[in-house]
């Protein structure tokens, strides 16, 4: 008998963090790690199924995003058919990851940070949650929550399934859209655009009151890395990646995903299990960059649709160059959800939508496959290898979290030194270095583990290796 | 015995010349049958539900999956509805808590032999085991899984064998035996090391006797046997063809 494999739950991206701060002998901050200990085994446990069951497999990498993996892993998949997408199905795509980008996004504003942003820090933490919002703001808690239930639904019309559809398919999609939920969808826009801009109103208002929070989120240069469209605007979906530095050039440009090798490279650390990429021309760890909503603010050339196009002109106006802190990424986060109302509606209008071409077929034309989409948190990679019959041989994924898991170390770091005096984690301190890692949405098991109290661990240790406290 | 026996005993049943008419209960109604019928083709000739899953109407009997077992009135044993034949005056009873209990064991323990995992496969949905474990209640598994390592077979063109899917049910032997004639597959190892083969083990792709016809897909309850570039939940299996080749191969014997 074969050997027995054991596929734990540990072989999917679960929320477990923990964080190291370690002191000098003066008792000062020298170094911060985020360990990340869960992610094991899942490109490995790939090897010998179907890549036709990839874009399901990969589903289960995360609860919150499963429509980004799955949609880098058909484009992956797309490449090892080696047909051509109908153009509408790339609209459908396009669509459903609209509703992705809604429901996420408002889930990680709303829910998970808005307590910190709009009750304080330093407020209660058996209050500071959604429901301390809806006591204190109802208007805009419920507001989140309707934001969020738009999203799921749209995303329930296309794929049926809320948490983990099988609507997208190597090729296209397997089913096109009615005129029914065409109709349905349409009639939520104005409502979600109402929604978004209010938000993005009481949002900016309160900006102020985050100055010393702004300074220090992981608030340095690096580069920053996101796909573009062919005009260089915003692209969630397709496009090439862009890389630009921490002046604001643009370094490389209009980069095939598929040469994303010559590009990224992946350092391991001993410390965790989520590897570390890096700008390969800059070699590691002088190569930190990052990536998600900020990051895609700052490299594109707009956001190509009106509203959104005006309040990204605003954010970029923060800063001369590039916008540095990643606290902005609540900010940026906001923009992207309209300008994912807008493409919504745009793509929604488009005559070509309910066309019923929805499909290519083909059987494995190639052996390797690479998908690139941006996740809600940040550019994520799907690279498979199959062999001749199409099963898989080799695969290879960068997710959000892993892009940015240099620059959330030295967000950490920068955290720490600013809020951390001596050998005991205040409050304040554990706060903030809470916020800061949700402020870069690792993933939503994680970020709720951050949300609750004590299950995010973060241990202070002292020069000699010993824990001087722990939160 | 072999495959080969079961199908033989089974022809000769057809082939009887004068029938006898028993009449016995099924769950407290009387029935009459024909002495050469099964319970289970009584009991569905009266609409009394049995669970199946290695019987399919227009092949052979197996008797391997052992969900179609039954109480008999009086026998301390429980007994395979699929291949056991009525006798007068018995009374059958299908559904006790004896009979619930046990099938659901039977059930969790196939779940356990082989990697089934749903939510990725290609039948999800449309798969004849998932259906059984919600039409019988079953809520865990209370074993220990195997996770056996077992390997895809992708070398034919359009199909693909999945072992980590299958339950042994040998519906695809017994179609390619008896309805397309080319016997390709077959079963290897014995108990819980049995494997579904083709030819003499080799990869399906290269199968001498394989016509292609893909009727053992078509029967296969689960996602073990599958069209190739079907995604999760797309493989709907068609078995209309049945009746109509088990109909031209009765007028053929006779
Ligand atoms: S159906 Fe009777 S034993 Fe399988």
């Amino acid at each position: 008998m074969g050997q027995q494999v054991v596929i734990e739950p540990v072989s999917r991206i679960e929320g477990h963090g923990k964080i190291s701060i370690i002191l000098d002998d003066a008792g000062r901050v020298a170094d911060a790690r985020l360990h990340v200990t869960q992610y094991r085994g899942f490109e490995k446990f790939c090897e010998g199924r179907p890549f036709t069951e990839m874009p399901s497999l990969v589903e289960r990498i995360c609860g919150i995003c499963p429509i980004s993996h799955s949609l880098a892993s058909v484009k992956a998949c797309d490449e090892i058919l080696g047909v051509q997408v109908p153009t509408t199905a790339m609209k459908l795509r396009r669509l459903l990851n609209c509703g992705e980008f809604i429901q996420s996004h408002s889930v990680s504003f709303f829910y998970l940070s808005s307590p910190d942003l709009l009750l304080g820090m330093d407020s209660d933490p058996a209050k500071r949650n959604i429901l301390g919002v809806l006591e204190k703001h109802p208007a805009l808690a419920r507001d989140g929550i309707r934001l969020r239930q738009i999203g799921q639904r749209i995303i329930e019309w296309f794929a049926g399934k809320r948490i983990h559809p099988a609507w997208v398919v190597p090729g296209g999609v397997n089913a096109p859209l009615t005129a029914d939920h065409r109709e349905n969808m349409l009639a939520l826009v104005p409502e979600a655009v109402d929604i978004i801009q209010r938000t993005l109103a009481v949002f900016k208002q309160s900006l102020e009151n985050y100055r010393e929070e702004i300074r220090t989120f992981a608030n340095f240069p690096t580069y920053f890395m996101g796909l573009v469209d062919a005009q260089g605007n915003l692209d969630h979906v397709d496009g090439k990646l862009r890389f630009m530095d921490a002046k604001g050039n643009i370094v490389a440009d209009q980069i095939d995903p598929a040469r994303y090798q010559e590009y990224i490279g992946e350092a391991v650390e001993e410390y965790s299990y989520l590897k570390s990429p890096y700008y390969k021309p800059l070699g590691y760890p002088e190569g930190i960059y990052r990536v998600g909503p900020a990051a895609r603010l700052n490299v594109c050339n707009g956001c190509g649709t009106p509203l959104a196009d005006q309040e990204w002109a605003e954010f970029r106006s923060l800063e001369r160059g590039p916008v540095l802190s990643s606290f902005y990424n609540h900010y940026a986060r906001l923009i992207e959800i309209l300008y994912s109302i807008e493409t919504l509606d745009r793509l929604l209008q488009d005559p070509d939508i309910l066309n019923t071409r929805t499909r290519a077929f083909a059987q494995p034309n190639y052996t390797a496959g690479i998908g690139v989409v941006e996740a809600p948190r940040g550019t994520l990679f799907h690279h498979y290898q199959v062999d001749d019959c199409g099963l898989m041989t080799w695969a290879n994924m960068i997710v959000a979290t892993g892009n940015n898991n240099l620059a959330m170390n030295r967000g950490v770091l920068q955290v720490a030194k600013r809020f951390i005096d001596g050998p005991k984690l205040t409050d304040a301190a554990v706060n903030r270095i809470q916020a800061v890692v949700r402020a870069f949405d690792p993933c939503l098991s994680c970020s709720t583990h951050v949300l609750g109290q004590q299950e995010f661990s973060i241990a202070l240790i002292g020069p000699d290796g010993k824990v001087l406290d722990q939160a | 015995m072999t495959a080969a026996d079961a199908f033989s005993r089974k022809k000769s049943n057809t082939e009887a010349r004068s029938v006898r008419i028993l009449t016995f209960k099924i769950d407290d109604r009387d029935v009459s049958a024909r002495e050469d019928e099964t319970i289970l083709a009584v009991a569905r000739q009266n609409n009394i539900y049995i669970p199946t899953l290695c019987h399919l109407d227009g092949l052979s009997e197996r008797g391997a999956c052992r969900l179609c077992i039954v109480e008999i009135k009086g026998s301390p044993k429980l007994v395979p509805a699929c291949v056991t034949r009525g006798r007068e005056g018995i009374e059958v009873i299908t559904n006790s808590e004896r009979i619930a209990d046990y099938r659901r064991k039977i059930l969790e323990l196939i779940f356990t032999e082989r990697n089934h995992v749903c939510s990725v496969c290609v039948s999800n949905g449309h798969c004849e085991l998932q259906q059984l474990a919600v039409n019988l209640g079953m809520t865990h598994v209370h074993y220990d899984y195997l996770y056996p390592r077992l390997a895809i077979d992708a070398s034919h063109e359009r199909f693909s064998l999945d072992h980590d899917r299958c339950v042994l049910c040998l519906r695809c032997v017994r179609v390619c035996d008896e309805i397309e004639g080319a016997h390709t597959w077959d079963v290897m190892k014995r108990g819980i090391n049995s494997r579904v083969i083709t030819d003499l083990n080799q990869p399906w792709g290269s199968s001498s006797t394989c016509t292609g016809c893909g009727k053992c897909v078509q029967v296969c309850p689960t996602g073990a046997l599958s069209e190739k570039g079907k995604s999760v939940a797309e493989m709907v299996k068609r078995r209309q063809f049945l009746p109509y080749l088990q109909l031209m191969r009765g007028v053929d014997r006779e």
